[in-house]
């Protein structure tokens, strides 16, 4: 009885394999016929720092539509926090066991991704990065906001602010990966170097949480009440510095609030003038050249080792022109 | 003799809960000093209140999660869960375009079958709290990403809904703080008051007893962990109110501030024993102590050195009252 059991199993596992074969293989056939000479088949994983944010939906969104002008496919990837490094390099992982043409990759961490970039030199798979590089020998092709040069930009516009003196907080969103290092340090380095009378009082990191954020900025208010600007690091630190502000009643422009990167919340405080202003990057650019470089390395093509998407500043003032709503998002 | 066993543990338990009180009052007031002295600009009234809404949403959480607590389970799924409960509210009243209010109400909803599904897989599949709500925790960081489209939901068109936090019914008191506070006073004459609250720490005390006393222990069950989940999904809204927004990413790791809230509080995680006056002051020693070392300027990396400190001396004292009792 229980032999005949296991034998009919076996028997449909075995006609389910089949059928299963069999599909695939027709569905190989009919690629093969379509696709040669289109390029067609060929697929290149990207393996983001997240997917939550609304700007790695743009890098995605430059990726795809990159991706369908040019007739290739992709996969984008990203772990549920920008602090989940261990899962990122098991979604890597599984990039370069896919065997797919090209590998696009920003480094959360930018030392723990080396062996796995070993892994796909060994596998010959050509890598490009984008918005931030692993400090591995290999696919050394980056497609990025230059961060020191994008700090420097938000230093410049909050010393005009404050009419180049008086106290500046930071509320940070990482003291680990890149973006938010450099974007600190390019501010810093910026006012420490052309504006002696502003000070630096605090560097704080709420992880990007608009919560944890708006705490912060709070705490930093009710420690320097004379605090001229405060400067946040990426979309949540600016947004928690202005709920901050709303959430104390300060008058508009007591403190000047400099941000970074869009979304719907930073867009309505700039035009509602309880921003001064933010630097946005290029999202979209990202995307695009990522897949760019990609195609061009499988084509065996020359590729720039660094390609900065670039950084902009925007207010009130432009936030309505042409160029800036391209690279903002809601 | 139902009778006797609920009223020996009430006896002893209440002057082991002053003291452990006393110990969290006295922590949060030398806290207090101390920042006062190191930074005057820490005693200002828009300082303390900033304290106060910080607390709201973890103050929250905690209370529901002293019920399930005090029944010597543990619910895991309060962080994620509370962020579920504010996209749920905005799928609702933003997306559906359904009234705001029942929007609010619905939410609170989805808390509660959150809680109901937590204590269903505890008291009658018997899966070890742990593993159940640390499941639930997943599931609802997941839903909430789907559900939300991994975009935040702006509540800006509900001219009211950030009122729900940053409104003052009292002038100079942000309504999250009221609210919190009410729903700590509420939960107080549920847990020393009523039949829930004698049941829920007779579950915690000794499970096998009570349901051989003829108490439905399961039903029970399932009942604690749904009103857990309604102060879940009332946290995530009053944060969400605070944000104008149902933020897909937030509230992870928050289950873990709100449970050593309670914990410092001198609820035991054994059960049987629990305080929701405690509970209160725990989630305030624990914004008091970041906004402290915040204001004086401490670095990030401190700052969580410093909680973890402070989380392990309090249950150390907890465990040193615990071995002090039984001998």
């Amino acid at each position: 009885m229980k032999m005949k059991k296991s034998k009919v199993l076996l028997a449909g596992l075995a006609t389910a394999a089949l059928a299963l074969t069999g599909c695939s293989s027709n569905g190989g056939g009919e690629g093969d016929g379509e696709g040669t000479g289109e390029g067609g088949d060929i697929s290149i994983a990207l393996v983001s720092k997240g997917f939550q944010h609304q700007f790695w939906q743009s890098v995605k969104q430059g990726a795809e539509e990159e991706a369908e002008a040019q007739g290739v496919s992709i996969t984008f990837d990203g772990p549920a926090a920008e602090t989940q490094v261990d899962s990122q390099l098991q979604m890597l992982q599984t990039a370069i066991d896919n065997r797919p043409d090209a590998i696009g990759y920003a480094a959360l961490d930018p030392k723990a991704c080396i062996p796995l970039f070993e892994q796909a030199k060994a596998a010959d798979i050509p890598v490009v990065q984008f918005d931030a590089a692993c400090e591995s020998d290999y696919g050394n092709y980056l497609a990025a906001t230059d961060g020191v040069a994008a700090g420097a930009v938000a230093a410049e516009h909050m010393a005009e602010a404050i009419g180049g003196e008086g106290k500046v907080g930071i509320v940070g969103h990482s003291q680990i990966n890149s973006t938010g290092v450099e974007r600190r340090d390019g501010f810093v380095e910026y006012l420490e170097e052309n504006f002696p009378d502003i000070e630096i009082v605090d560097i704080q990191y709420g992880d990007g949480d608009h919560l944890k954020s708006a705490d912060i900025a709070k705490a930093m208010l009710s420690a320097h009440p004379d605090l001229a600007g405060l400067y946040g690091t990426n979309e949540g630190s600016a947004i928690g510095i202005v709920n901050a502000a709303n959430e104390l009643g300060l008058e508009q422009g007591k403190v000047a609030i400099v941000g970074f990167d869009s979304g719907s919340a930073q867009i309505e405080a700039i035009k509602n003038g309880d921003m001064l202003g933010a630097v946005t990057q290029d999202p979209k650019s990202i995307g695009k050249i990522t897949v760019q470089s990609a195609l061009a390395l499988i084509n065996g093509e020359e590729v720039e080792e660094f390609t900065d998407t670039g950084s902009f500043w925007y207010d009130a003032e432009n936030i309505d022109s042409e160029e800036i709503q391209a690279m903002i998002y809601e | 003799m139902s009778e006797a066993k609920t009223a020996a543990p009430k006896g002893s338990l209440n002057w082991k809960s002053w003291i452990q009180q006393g110990l969290a009052v006295g922590t949060l007031v030398l806290l207090f000093i101390f920042f006062s002295i190191m930074n005057p600009n820490f005693m200002q009234w828009s300082n303390i209140s900033g304290i106060l809404l910080a607390t709201a949403g973890i103050g929250i959480m905690a209370l529901g999660t002293t019920f399930v607590i005090a029944t010597g389970g543990i619910d895991l799924s309060i962080g994620t869960g509370s962020t579920l409960a504010a996209v749920m509210t905005g799928v609702f009243a933003v997306n559906m375009g359904l009234p705001a209010w029942l929007g609010v109400l619905l939410g609170i909803a989805s808390g509660a079958l959150m809680g109901f599904i937590n204590g269903f897989n505890v008291a009658f599949l018997r899966i070890p709290p742990f593993i159940a709500t640390l499941a639930m925790m997943m599931v609802a960081q997941g839903l909430g990403l789907v559900l939300s489209g991994v975009a935040p939901i702006y509540f800006t068109e509900i001219s009211w809904f950030s009122g729900i936090a940053l409104g003052e019914l009292i002038p100079g008191l942000p309504n999250g703080v009221l609210i919190m506070f009410v729903l700590a006073i509420l939960a107080w004459v549920v847990l020393s008051r009523t039949k829930f609250g004698r049941i829920d720490l007779a579950i915690g005390s000794n499970e096998e007893a009570t349901r051989l006393s003829g108490i439905s222990t399961k039903r029970w069950t399932v009942l604690i962990y749904s009103v857990a989940g309604v102060f879940t999904a009332i946290a995530g809204i009053v944060m969400a109110s605070r944000l104008s927004s149902a933020q897909p990413q937030m509230g992870v790791g928050l289950e873990l501030q709100a449970i050593a809230a309670v914990i410092i509080g001198g609820t035991s995680l054994m059960g049987g024993r629990a305080s929701i006056i405690g509970t209160v002051i725990g989630a305030l020693i624990m914004s008091v102590l970041i906004n402290g070392l915040r204001i004086m300027g401490v670095q990030s990396e401190w700052q969580f050195v410093a909680s973890g400190v402070v989380i392990a001396i309090a249950v150390w004292f907890d465990s040193l009252r615990n071995r002090g009792s039984s001998t």
